[in-house]
């Protein structure tokens, strides 16, 4: 894009303050954004976790038991600990930002945002109670 | 609708589609990722609920449904991983240099991820 | 309370500095002052050579905005006693380039505010014997938040994303984007979609959400860039799936 102004001899000089990599740490809702963004390290540790699983699931009863057992390990136990907290970080913040990133219209009026932040809620109590129904239950 | 526009560049821009599988597998894992990284992670190996035993799992995870749930959920959160560190990296640690080699090792990595879902999940049964 | 504040000023004369210094004022901590109010001071009795923009002094016209202790902010709508006891640190705008003291060079988002079509855009004007464009009050409603726009700057001055990628076309760009595609009588959203499609456009915004925080009129850049988020992916979506469209 060539459209910046052309320098000339008498054109005063501009400051133009750097930027430091570490410029997320200047401000506590800049830090708390990349908290949030940096919570994508554990969806994908989930992904990870749950394919790690079923693939012990599927090769017979030594290797469940020995992922159990590898579960059970406290750094591990701390691994899904740390995870579990920014996964709920991600899970709190996108349900709360979602009324302020979408007009949902029902009988041609707007669905009041609250609404739609606690259907989100409601949903995910929901899913849970059935994968723990699944799994546990029955 | 006008004809400058069917004009201007024919090839499809590819960031709208990454970002409606950022957001639906942000969605997807908001809904899935608490309660089983609880489950599995915390609740099972501390003995606050008993594990299921293998079979249940097994015919739970064989179930066609649950394989196909299984692969979307994972895939997508693959994919809204991939974008959101990408992201990240580009912003939070100014790697602009490195924009095309970031992208192609979060995107990359997504694909090859699902591809071993796909494979994990189909070969299980 | 004390009778006086301290300001820190930040003075850059490119004619004789490489770099910005701090410089402090001892004004006068009255109730009903606000920063304006205090640089006015410097200005007026204490340092002549203070240079900076304003001109309503009452939140409207968008010229006053600097860094009032690290937080973009009207300095006209900024008071004084809510920093007591000071002292208080008045800086440039940040994410641009400082001319001189607190002026700050705006000409990037002048470049790129019209690459947006900020204007009514009709495939084919009505007669003037039509009369006018008429609108409901809800049609009103769809995009009067967006139209709130003072243009102020202070959205750019607390998006990362700008302050690290200078070509990103910014929050208030797309939020006034936005706010003439949801108006009923604009037809202009797809030659719109078509600048802000590129990756810099939409796309680079990460929903930080600071733009909308610091906003004096509660215009919400950042719901107006996720909104157009969506409408640009299924826009996209509907390109690739229906080709001819249904139009």
């Amino acid at each position: 894009m060539s459209d910046r102004p052309a320098y000339t001899e008498f054109h005063p000089r501009w400051y133009r303050r750097p930027i430091s990599t570490w410029w997320w740490l200047g401000k506590r809702t800049y830090l708390l954004f990349i908290l949030r963004e940096l919570s994508s390290l554990s969806v994908a540790w989930f992904v990870v976790f749950m394919l790690l699983l079923v693939r012990a699931v599927g090769q017979g009863d030594a290797e469940y038991q020995r992922f159990l057992d590898r579960v059970d390990h406290p750094l591990v136990v701390l691994l899904n600990l740390v995870a579990l907290a920014f996964v709920t970080f991600h899970m709190v913040t996108w349900f709360n930002l979602t009324p302020q990133a979408m007009v949902i219209r029902a009988g041609g009026r707007r669905v009041r945002p609250s609404w739609i932040m606690v259907s989100q809620y409601v949903a995910w109590l929901i899913v849970s109670a059935f994968v723990v129904w699944l799994l546990v239950g029955a | 609708m006008s004809s400058r526009s069917a004009q201007r560049k024919s090839r499809p821009p590819v960031e709208p589609f990454l970002w409606l599988g950022f957001t639906s597998g942000g969605v997807l894992a908001a809904l899935f990722a608490p309660i089983l990284l609880f489950l599995f992670g915390i609740a099972f190996p501390l003995g606050w609920i008993d594990p299921p035993d293998r079979e249940h799992l097994l015919a739970v995870v064989s179930n066609p449904v649950a394989v196909v749930v299984m692969f979307v959920v994972l895939s997508l959160g693959l994919l809204h991983a991939a974008h959101r560190f990408r992201y990240t990296l580009y912003d939070g640690l100014r790697m602009q240099h490195l924009n095309e080699l970031i992208a192609m090792l979060c995107y990359g990595g997504a694909v090859l991820g699902s591809v071993a879902s796909a494979y994990v999940l189909l070969t299980m049964a | 309370m004390a009778n006086t504040i301290v300001l820190q000023v930040a003075r850059y004369r490119p004619e004789v500095e490489t770099e910005p210094v701090m410089q402090e004022y001892d004004v006068p901590l009255r109730d009903d002052w606000a920063v304006l109010d205090g640089l006015n001071h410097v200005k007026d009795h204490l340092d002549g050579t203070l240079s900076y923009r304003w001109s309503c002094r009452m939140g409207i016209c968008g010229s006053c905005g600097m860094t009032v202790n690290g937080e973009p902010k009207l300095t006209c709508a900024t008071f004084l006693t809510d920093y007591a006891p000071g002292p208080v640190r008045v800086e440039p705008l940040q994410n641009f380039p400082v001319i001189r003291d607190l002026v700050v060079e705006l000409g990037d988002f002048m470049r790129k505010l019209p690459k947006v079509n900020p204007w009514l855009v009709r495939e084919e004007e009505l007669p003037v014997s039509h009369g006018e464009y008429l609108q409901t009050p809800d049609e009103v409603d769809e995009y009067k938040q967006f139209s709130m726009c003072i243009n102020c700057m202070l959205c750019y001055a607390a998006c990362p994303v700008y302050g690290l990628d200078p070509e990103f076309m910014g929050p208030a760009a797309i939020a006034l984007a936005q706010r003439y595609n949801l108006d009923s009588r604009d037809q202009g959203g797809p030659d719109r979609l078509e600048v802000l499609i590129e990756p810099e456009g939409l796309w680079g915004c990460t929903f930080v959400g600071e733009c909308t925080r610091v906003c004096p009129k509660d215009v919400d850049p950042a719901g107006a860039i996720q909104r157009y988020k969506l409408t640009a992916a299924t826009a996209s979506l509907k390109r690739i799936l229906l080709p001819r469209g249904a139009r």
